[in-house]
């Protein structure tokens, strides 16, 4: 590819990468600041979804303590807050039966009473309305593809992705060169696993201090049902089955309006068996006789996957480094026990929206290159309070369902998170599956068409596409790896859990001896991340792909 | 010479419609929108026009609700020059049929006079394929449908449209109404500093009043349903079988 | 009142299939009485005489409707207007072209691809690339619709009805026809052709593809293929079928090796008839398949070949 091109530049005060929450909301408190102490400021946001929100894929309930903080007229405003949280269950399901624990027991994180069911995208949706009529430049469609560096080392901007090359790597007839966007300070808000949050992780190495990151692949399908099942509000958790009690998961399920029901199912990319299959998991689990009776009769409107975070405090990296800061769940900023990371991602962008705003104050010029400021607001603020409270939930799993939730009860119920101790997670997850000869193969039912899905079939609903002729932004590091390694050993994890159908190993024609190679299939992805974090051999590499690429969720 | 751009704003291609359950339409809210690609087509080719040299100005007019006006950004931020809104409905459920439109688009070209008009040869919501003939009709212009390419010679544009069995070429009397097929251009992405410049382009906002027109519809629509699901058929068990039913009982062989 | 059918004949050829398609549901509206334009069109006035449900033929033989452009053939039906409600198209594009011509003179609403007919003023109709049906019924006095073939039946032979010719109605033509250029390939397009043999990734190299190809000769198909075939390098990418191919909807369409994913069937879900080879009896495509034949297509393709 032309490297030697003259690229456009355009120079911002703040360019922030991502317009998630956390993203939205650092734009937003931005230009309050600038407003409010009547300075300009300039603020540039990039999307690599084809509009806010497109991206988006949520729970969700929402805790508006931050909202509260950063817009609190946010009623007037109109944010789409329409559902509070009413009735509240957890179940323990085993394969027939289920036991639901009263609410008293409940650890006190998952208490949901005054916050609201939302749809993440619709609510991103409307941060960006905000955030564009405070003045912020916000650019969906365009994605941050490189870092760019100073010479002194110190980040420099990114670089948006060029557009228009071809399958093979040549620019096409419509290219058109990506352009360097350079700003005092960059926010890198790519929501977990962020590509180049990874890549600025290793190279100012910011977990050097900390344990690996654990992460959780998050299914989701939005459902419109039978409105007598539907009962606005209602919040519905379960653990145990389908995942067998070695397995970190569980479901929820949420009432919200126009009879629609948003239902998930979450498993902890620590599991062990290479022919777990997340996907069918979630399928299996709608099956369950306390679950089923919600969409019989229902119709599915949209599906959707995404990485969650679940490492907490202690896989928490330093999130400065000269000319950037990481904010939100591109840092890892979410709070497990109460599976939210919307609020914490919120206030982890408006913390480095101040720290930014009183730099550029003091030297607007030549501010200072490093946020450090934004580390200490971090550490004095709710979000550190509350992620310290709820450090020890996730590891303690690591040991299966009952002595986690056993050790869950004691250090939350008892001690309220305020234990003396701190639980160590141990592996991280690309580490954790065993060879395909110690597994079980596991067979999972066929999709019936009305409850359960096939993947295909799931993936159209995502709305997912990516111009054909481009690079495949699945990347291996080394072609040879994945028959050689991941399918002699493993066979072939990375087509059980990416949810899209994009990996398949198919019968190589070029060989004539009944060899397989990997089929990838990019234009299914819906940029989930999976596969970058679960690989065993951490081979896949996922890239940017062309703007606008991806998936459209309506409001996930 | 100006040539007037129509674009509509409708469901992001990539994007399945669904059908709402109360069957009175199909759910346009948190629906990604975007510019119809027949009518992106429109405004690519009106640029390479302009870029030629053969126009001088080109401006883009959407009939729609106020959100329209990012579509309009959108054209801006491709090259159009100007845009002007005429905000003829408060609610994205209504959509104001072709009729109406090529009224409203017929007004507006009397006042700015351009040369030409291109639009898209349909919009993919509703699939009417009649704003541009009726434009045409009612300005009395030289209707040119499906265009694959255009050339302007002087005061005739020669043609080649996409017909059902082929290719046609004919020659157009200036001024015309052109619509675009597929492959008349494959659209430009558009540049991010030029979506900066777009938004202070000039887009003028208005109202069907402004015009004298009413737009209130001809036609009542009494549902939307999803299209009947494929019932699966037999199986058969030879080829011979196979032949026989397709040659006696579906009559699709000889 | 009764109803005008506008047959589509260009340059004295009738395209009887489609008008004969179109006059079956102009039927359902009235009696139907033919518009018959084009340069030296006599006999084509004749064939239109002869199917059952034409009430009379109206001939206008005249050069200025040769290849039916839409002023002249506008101004022509518009003579004729007063005395008909419905004014009715075939859904070509050449009806296509001149039917909102017609209806905005008229001052009316167009009706677009009309697929059926539940009175005089309701019709239904696609939307949305089909992905949505439309009941609209119309205020406007005169309705003017096109007419979507692939939903109705021929009309049957065997009629008698009168040809009268018509007055030819002059008009300062802007537009001229200049030529036509005929698609040089061996192969139907895919797009247009009645038949359609597609391969899939069973189909397991270029060269087998071969054996598809023989097939849809014998056919005098087009050839399609599923993305999966694409990508493995068997088949060229404008050969593709579905969401992110080519939309077609042919009389016959045959699935060889193809499972019927529905990114796949979002492309050929409208075809008439629908068959499938496929050795997986569970494969998706046999849900939608009119005609399933569970076989190796190794053994099933070239057996069909050469059967025909
Ligand atoms: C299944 C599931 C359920 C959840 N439930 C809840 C819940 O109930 N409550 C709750 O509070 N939280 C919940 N969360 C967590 C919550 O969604 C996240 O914590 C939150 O979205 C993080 O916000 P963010 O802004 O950091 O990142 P994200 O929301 O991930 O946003 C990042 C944005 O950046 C964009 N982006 C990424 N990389 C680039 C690039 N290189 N260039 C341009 N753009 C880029 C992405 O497209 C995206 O739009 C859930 C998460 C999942 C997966
Ligand atoms: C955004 C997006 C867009 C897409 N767009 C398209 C599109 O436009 N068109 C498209 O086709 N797909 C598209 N797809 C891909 C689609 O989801 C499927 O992956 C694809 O259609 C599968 O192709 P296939 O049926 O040939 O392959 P497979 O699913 O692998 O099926 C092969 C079939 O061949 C059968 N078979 C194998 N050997 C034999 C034999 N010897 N005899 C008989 N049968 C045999 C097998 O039983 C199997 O059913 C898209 C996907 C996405 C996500
Ligand atoms: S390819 Fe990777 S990122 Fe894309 S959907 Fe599959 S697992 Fe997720």
């Amino acid at each position: 590819m032309a490297e030697e091109i003259e690229r456009d530049v355009m120079e911002f005060d703040v360019l922030i990468v991502g317009g998630g929450p956390s993203g939205l909301s650092a734009a937003i408190r931005l230009m309050q600041l600038a407003q409010e102490s009547e300075q300009e400021i300039s603020v540039c946001l990039v999307e690599k979804g084809s509009e806010i929100g497109a991206h988006i894929l949520s729970g969700a309930i929402l805790e508006p303590t931050a909202l509260n903080e950063l817009i609190p007229d946010w009623k007037e405003k109109g944010a789409p807050l329409n559902t509070p949280v009413g009735a509240e269950k957890i179940m323990f399901l085993s394969e027939t039966g289920a036991v639901s624990t009263p609410q008293m027991f409940m650890p006190p994180a998952m208490h949901n009473h005054g916050n609201y069911i939302i749809s993440l995208g619709n609510f991103c949706r409307w941060l960006g309305e905000q955030a564009e009529a405070l003045g912020v430049d916000v650019y969906p469609g365009f994605t941050a593809a490189k870092t760019l560096y100073n010479a002194d080392g110190s980040v420099k901007g990114i670089q948006t992705g060029d557009m228009g090359i071809q399958r093979d790597g040549t620019p096409g007839p419509q290219y058109e060169p990506g352009m360097e966007l350079h700003a005092k300070y960059t926010f890198f808000a790519e929501g977990c696993r962020g590509h180049l949050g990874k890549a600025l992780k290793a190279h100012f190495d910011l977990e050097k201090d900390v344990q690996p990151q654990t992460y959780g692949i998050g299914i989701k399908e939005l459902w419109e049902i039978d409105p007598a099942q539907h009962q606005p509000g209602l919040v519905v958790h379960t653990a145990g089955w389908p995942l067998k009690p070695d397995t970190y998961g569980g479901s929820f399920l949420y009432h919200l309006e126009d009879n629609q029901v948003a239902v998930g199912f979450v498993v902890g990319l620590d599991y062990k068996n290479p022919y777990l299959s997340p996907f069918e998991e979630f399928q299996r689990f709608k099956t369950h006789p306390k679950i089923r009776a919600t969409f019989e009769g229902g119709r599915r409107i949209s599906y959707g996957a995404r990485a969650l975070n679940e490492g907490g405090l202690q896989c928490l990296p330093k999130l400065t480094f000269p000319g950037g800061v990481l904010t939100g769940c591109d840092a890892g900023t979410l709070n497990m026990p109460k599976i939210k990371g919307t609020h914490t991602a919120m206030k982890s962008g408006m913390l480095a929206a101040e720290a930014a705003f009183e730099a550029l104050q003091e030297n607007a010029e030549s501010p200072a290159a490093e946020l450090t400021a934004f580390t200490e607001k971090f550490n004095n603020s709710w979000v550190y309070d509350e992620l310290s409270a709820a450090r020890n939930v996730r590891p303690s799993f690591k040991w299966g369902l009952w002595v986690g939730t056993l050790l869950t009860g004691i250090d939350q119920v008892l001690l309220r998170g305020k234990a003396p101790w701190t639980l160590q997670h141990g592996h991280s997850d690309h580490e954790t599956l065993v060879h395909k000869d110690k597994a079980a193969p596991i067979t999972y039912p066929r999709p019936d068409g009305k409850i359960t899905f096939d993947k295909l079939s799931s993936v159209f609903l995502s709305g997912t596409n990516h111009e054909e002729d481009q690079p495949i932004h699945l990347t291996l590091k080394d072609a040879s790896v994945p028959v050689a390694t991941n399918l002699a050993l493993y066979d072939g994890p990375e087509q059980r859990f990416c949810p899209a159908g994009v990996y398949e190993y198919v019968e190589d024609e070029s060989k004539q001896d009944g060899s397989q190679r990997l089929q990838i299939n990019a234009q299914n992805c819906v940029h989930c991340k999976t596969c970058d974090i679960k690989d065993p051999t951490q081979n896949i590499v996922w890239v940017t792909p062309e703007g606008g690429g991806g998936p459209n969720y309506p409001n996930m | 010479m100006k040539i007037l751009v129509p674009v509509k704003r409708v469901i992001d291609y990539s994007v399945k419609a669904r059908v709402k359950s109360d069957q009175s339409g199909v759910e346009l809210n948190n629906v990604k929108m975007s510019i119809n690609p027949f009518d992106e087509i429109a405004i690519e080719e009106a640029i390479r026009l302009k870029e030629a040299g053969t126009a001088s100005e080109v401006i883009a007019v959407s009939i729609g609700i106020e959100k329209t006006q990012e579509t309009l950004r959108t054209a801006l931020a491709m090259g159009a020059d100007r845009a002007i809104l005429i905000n003829a409905t408060d609610s994205v459920d209504v959509d104001i049929e072709p009729l109406a439109v090529a009224k409203l688009l017929a007004k507006v070209t009397a006042e700015e006079a351009p040369g030409m008009v291109i639009l898209g040869k349909q919009a993919i919501d509703n699939d009417m394929n009649a704003t541009g003939q009726m434009l045409s009709a009612l300005l009395g212009w030289s209707q040119v449908t499906y265009a694959s390419k255009i050339e302007v010679d002087g005061d005739t544009l020669n043609v080649t449209r996409e017909v059902d069995d082929g290719l046609q070429n004919i020659t157009a009397k200036m001024p015309a109404v052109v619509t675009a097929d597929l492959r008349l251009n494959e659209p430009r992405y558009v540049k991010l500093p030029n979506i900066m410049k777009a938004k202070k382009k000039p887009l003028e906002m208005k109202t069907p009043e402004d015009y004298g027109i009413d737009v209130s519809p001809r036609l009542a629509v009494q549902s939307v349903v999803e299209p009947p699901a494929r019932a699966a058929g037999i199986k058969v068990e030879s080829v011979t079988e196979l032949l026989d039913k397709l040659k006696t009982e579906a009559e699709v062989l000889s | 009142m009764s109803v005008l059918l506008v047959a589509e004949v260009l340059a004295g050829q009738l395209n009887k299939d489609s008008t004969a398609k179109a006059l079956t549901a102009a039927a359902q509206l009235g009696a139907v009485d033919v518009l018959c334009a084009s340069g030296g069109c006599g006999a084509a006035a004749d064939e239109l005489a002869a199917l059952q449900g034409v009430n009379k033929v109206l001939c206008a033989d005249d050069a200025s409707y040769e290849y039916a452009m839409a002023e002249p053939m506008a101004a022509l039906i518009l003579s004729v207007a007063d005395q008909y409600e419905h004014i009715v198209f075939p859904a070509t594009t050449s009806g296509k072209n001149i039917a909102p011509r017609v209806a905005a003179l008229l001052d009316v609403m167009v009706i677009s691809e009309v697929m059926a007919i539940n009175g005089p003023a309701e019709f239904v109709r696609p939307i949305y690339a089909g992905n949505a049906i439309q009941t609209v019924t119309t205020a406007d006095a005169k309705k003017v619709m096109t007419i979507r073939t692939a939903s109705f039946d021929s009309a049957a032979e065997g009629g008698s009805a009168a040809v009268e010719s018509m007055a030819v109605v002059a008009c300062d033509a802007p537009v001229a026809w200049v030529s036509n250029e005929v698609q040089e390939s061996d192969r139907p397009e895919l797009t247009s052709s009645d038949i359609i043999v597609s391969g899939g990734r069973g189909v397991g190299s270029e060269e087998n593809f071969a054996l598809i190809e023989a097939l849809a000769d014998k056919l005098g198909a087009a050839v399609g293929a599923s993305r999966a075939a694409v990508d493995a390098g068997f088949a060229p990418n404008d050969w593709q079928v579905g969401q992110t191919g080519k939309i077609v909807a042919p009389q016959l369409y045959v699935a060889v090796g193809i499972s019927g994913a529905i990114q796949h069937l979002a492309g050929m879900k409208d075809s008439k008839v629908i068959v499938a080879i496929n050795k997986d009896e569970d494969a998706p495509i046999f849900q939608v398949a009119d005609y399933g034949l569970v076989a190796d297509l190794f053994d099933a393709v070239p057996e069909m070949t050469a059967a025909l």
